[in-house]
């Protein structure tokens, strides 16, 4: 399963496509299950990237764990957390508070 | 330290103005992304996977109170209230809005700061031996060329788009403290037998996928050359160097590939049409520099030696700190005095806006107000009476940075690895932690005495694994984080490049390598003052293989 992401023009933020817009946490991204999904995920980052909105897009790998997306690779794990030394920074400090 | 002159002001507050105008036009959507990228990428702008970079050049390492200040004053109102200081002697920022970035440099230009260099094809921030100008040995101040070469290499029209990046270090001592034979050009600056200044210039040094030791290729360049030398290596360099192959466009596969003989036969030949022309530096304008680093007036204090004295009797802490992270200087009453930023089981390099803004109030205070970041992530105060030495002493412990650990095995170099960086494969920062939690005690770090240990999170080197007497490598294998471990680097003097010792470690297993390593090491050194890398160059990896991988051998 692959799910979109990008990082946001203004201020460089993680974000993932979920729901129609770009969210701020990466547990209800759309999934993309097949070849056609994936390919309509691409069209929207491509526009989106197009539109000046998001940079750095990517189709990545992504499961679900527990009722939630999570991606797969260690490294967009982190980013989907935040650094693994810093518990109180990035997303997971957000979701934390 | 330098001043900024009218040119200097008006230089910096242009392209301030100038990035200002080109980020608006990004955020409006008036320029593309690869528009817009290489012009971030010139300002010091990367994205990294949580958000935006900022690095921004602190010149051969060289800072005032109120620059650090600055530095601290940004990390709080626009980042998350720490920055990270790299092995060019720089600081980056790892959460800056790209609409804030105007705002962050039109700060930085009021305290003669800027971005400018800090990436790119271009010639970068040089850096310089972080005791420049307090040593006891050197033969003068370094820090004046490095300006030099600074004025000219800033948006130098013909040296703004090279194959690759081009890191000069410059060190004014027969000990290097700055690294040079790692740096695509190294001076080491000394004087002849006339009694003249000059230097000994290597070339294609570095590190990232291919390290290489560099190469001289020259013993005695007159001062005055230092100009006419610079460009006619880089007009080689500029046209030969590859650029078909980003992983082969540094200087030293030129270099390699040439051969050294050849490649000094063309800079030779090249300079020759320089030399005596308007590149050759006039004596008066090398002096003009010179006065900007003239060292503060140190007056006597020959209290100093009783007050340390007592101090040592009444503080074991002082007393090892004194030890460890105070150097001799080159007026008897002072000392140089290094501010670990490697506190046990803390992110090498890191620093919180309220230690950078403590730091500089002890830097104006006790210091002369003058700063140094050194390459090994630390801060130096280079000028500091050794009556006060107790005073400084108790002002870091308030700010929990008295780690008296200089050059031992948790004064480690750290790239930001997969923690943040987005060409990271590997974590480098909670490797680091953890073999620092293991080596907490201070007794048992300085019964192993100097060793440099040295993290990168990725083949690009940036934590200079390479060079480390024990280097790790962190890779990504089949999913997992997996740590090679190099043994026998060095980056001084005598640098050479550590070799590989064997199948790497997961993340679980690599901390008790590495204590097996050291362990070894103490089992096998002739007597306590032979180092490490000493008793690795004396018996060779061979004990070190047979300790980490003896058990596997017979179980297979």
């Amino acid at each position: 399963m692959k799910i979109l992401t990008a990082n946001r023009l203004s201020d460089g933020i993680a974000v993932w496509y979920a729901d129609g817009g770009w969210a701020e946490a990466v547990g209800q991204a759309d999934l993309a299950h097949d070849k056609a999904a994936e390919d309509r995920l691409e069209a929207i980052g491509a526009k989106a990237y197009a539109d000046n909105e998001v940079v750095d897009v990517n189709l990545i790998d992504a499961d679900i764990v527990d009722g939630v997306v999570e991606p797969v690779r260690l490294r967009e794990k982190i980013r989907a957390a935040g650094p693994t030394i810093r518990g109180d920074l990035g997303k997971q400090a957000e979701q934390a508070a | 330290m330098y001043r900024y002159d009218e040119f200097d002001h008006d230089f910096v507050q242009a392209r301030v103005a100038e990035f200002s105008d080109q980020v608006q036009r990004r955020l409006s959507g008036e320029i593309t992304e690869d528009q817009f990228r290489p012009l971030r990428l010139m300002n010091g702008v990367y994205l990294q996977l949580h958000a935006y970079m900022l690095r921004i050049a602190v010149p051969y390492g060289t800072l005032n109170s109120k620059q650090l200040r600055m530095l601290g004053h940004i990390a709080r109102k626009y980042d998350k209230g720490y920055g990270h200081f790299t092995t060019r002697q720089n600081i980056q920022f790892n959460w800056p809005a790209l609409s804030d970035i105007p705002a962050i440099l039109a700060d930085l230009a009021s305290v003669e700061m800027h971005a400018i260099q800090t990436s790119g094809n271009c010639i970068r921030n040089v850096t310089a031996d972080h005791f420049a100008g307090a040593a006891a040995d050197e033969v003068a101040d370094p820090r004046p060329y490095a300006e030099i070469l600074r004025q000219w290499s800033s948006v130098h029209p013909e040296f703004s788009f090279l194959p690759r990046k081009f890191k000069i270090a410059v060190t004014g001592a027969e000990r290097d403290r700055a690294a040079i034979q790692t740096h695509d050009i190294g001076l080491h600056l000394k004087k002849n037998a006339a009694g003249e200044l000059g230097f000994a210039v290597y070339i294609g040094g570095g590190q990232g996928r291919t390290p290489m030791v560099a190469r001289k290729i020259r013993d005695f360049l007159p001062e005055a050359d230092l100009l006419s030398y610079c460009t006619a290596i880089l007009r080689v360099y500029n046209l030969y160097g590859r650029r078909d192959n980003k992983y082969k466009a540094r200087i030293k596969i030129l270099v390699h590939e040439t051969g050294v003989e050849e490649i000094t036969r063309q800079v030779e030949a090249e300079w020759q049409e320089l030399k005596d022309a308007e590149l050759k530096l006039p004596d008066a304008d090398i002096r003009a520099i010179e006065a900007y680093f003239a060292p503060p007036e140190l007056t006597g204090r020959p209290d100093g030696d009783e007050a340390v004295k007592l101090a040592r009797l009444d503080s074991k802490g002082f007393s090892e700190w004194l030890d460890q992270n105070v150097v001799t200087h080159r007026h008897p009453d002072y000392a140089a005095v290094t501010i670990s930023l490697k506190g046990i089981g803390e992110v090498p390099g890191d620093a919180s806006d309220s230690q950078m803004e403590a730091v500089a109030d002890i830097a104006e205070k006790y210091a002369f107000d003058e700063l140094r970041v050194s390459h090994e992530q630390n801060l130096i105060l280079p000028h500091v009476a050794r009556a006060d030495l107790k005073a400084v002493y108790d002002a870091l412990v308030d700010i929990e940075l008295a780690t008296a650990n200089s050059n031992l095995i948790s004064d480690i170099i750290s790239c930001p690895g997969l923690d943040y960086c987005a060409l990271a494969t590997a974590r480098s920062i909670p490797i680091a932690q953890e073999i620092s939690r293991r080596f907490a005690s201070l007794e048992r770090q300085r019964e192993i005495g100097e060793l440099k240990l040295k993290i990168s999170g990725c083949i690009n080197a940036c934590g200079h694994h390479h060079v480390g007497h024990i280097g790790i490598l962190g890779v990504e294998k089949k999913g997992s984080e997996l740590y090679q471990v190099t043994l026998g680097g060095s980056a001084d003097e005598n640098t050479s490049v550590g070799e590989i010792i064997g199948r790497g470690f997961s993340s679980e297993e690599i901390t008790d390598a590495i204590e097996q390593i050291v362990d070894t090491y103490l089992g096998l050194r002739l007597n306590p003052q032979e180092k490490f890398i000493d008793a690795y160059r004396r018996v060779g990896p061979a004990p070190f293989k047979e300790a980490l991988y003896a058990g596997e051998a017979k179980a297979a």
